[in-house]
């Protein structure tokens, strides 16, 4: 475990975190979420959590980004107001 | 589909088939390369996770994805034709019974001894330990075979578009009735 390199893969989540909520686009919004995903599994398993690791990058960066698409797809693409 | 000056009908290529869906060559070939692998990885994923990491959830989790790509590079219509909603239905029942029905003869056979985590007790020919670790692999497989149908029934239904379908079925019924 390497605390500047979780500092900085973590401060970079913030970032990517607040981006998400922020933004107007609803596609980039589902896209900036699998990147969440995928650096927070990284996180995980580079904490010597494998487990929890392998099921975030399965359903985090991969089902529900596959499920929220669809979802954005049957409804608007960009947020009102 | 009827010819530009008017006269007659002509029965539409694959590769018009494929445009007209705004499909893709290549990625139907990667797909179609790729889709194996997948559920191998994910079989691997579900026998594996008694040792290490992974598990039925995991596995099931990533045997869905295979679908949910198969529906993204060759269309909904062709994969719930392939996967009925029924096939699912009865795959989500079939997977809780394996999990329930594992643990449930263990009691019955075991008599109650232990009501923790006895597998030994599965009336199978083989060495004890083996029946253990037997026993954690059908709990797995039950739990992959539920995940799997409830997230390939779960993105069918959000990915379902009644207009698109209806469009495409339109279409082979009239390429069929051309010859």
């Amino acid at each position: 475990m390497i605390v500047p390199l979780d500092l900085l893969m973590l401060f970079v989540i913030v970032v990517i975190a607040i981006a998400t909520i922020s933004a107007k686009d609803l596609f980039s919004a589902v896209i900036l979420f699998g990147a969440y995903s995928f650096l927070m599994a990284v996180v995980w398993a580079e904490m010597h959590s494998i487990d929890v690791s392998f099921t975030e990058a399965a359903v985090g960066a991969g089902v529900s980004t596959a499920f929220l698409i669809a979802a954005v797809s049957r409804t608007a693409r960009w947020e009102k107001g | 589909m009827t010819k530009a000056d008017g006269t007659g009908t002509y029965q539409l290529t694959a590769e018009e088939r494929r445009v007209a869906a705004g499909r893709d060559l290549i990625i139907e070939v990667i797909a179609s390369l790729m889709i194996p692998l997948i559920q191998l990885f994910a079989l691997y994923v579900i026998i594996h996770g008694a040792l290490g990491a992974g598990g039925g959830f995991q596995g099931g989790v990533i045997l869905a994805s295979s679908f949910i790509l198969y529906v993204i590079a060759f269309g909904i219509t062709g994969a719930r034709k392939r996967l009925p909603e029924s096939w699912n239905t009865g795959l989500q029942s079939l997977g809780v019974y394996i999990y329930a029905g594992v643990g449930l003869v263990c009691i019955l056979v075991s008599l109650g001894f232990v009501q923790y985590l006895n597998y030994w007790a599965l009336p199978l020919p083989v060495a004890y330990e083996m029946r253990r670790a037997m026993g954690m692999d059908f709990v797995e497989i039950g739990i992959g075979i539920t995940v799997m149908a409830t997230m390939t029934s779960l993105f069918f239904d959000l990915a379902w578009k009644e207009k698109e379908e209806r469009k495409e079925v339109k279409e082979s019924n009239e390429g069929g009735e051309k010859k």
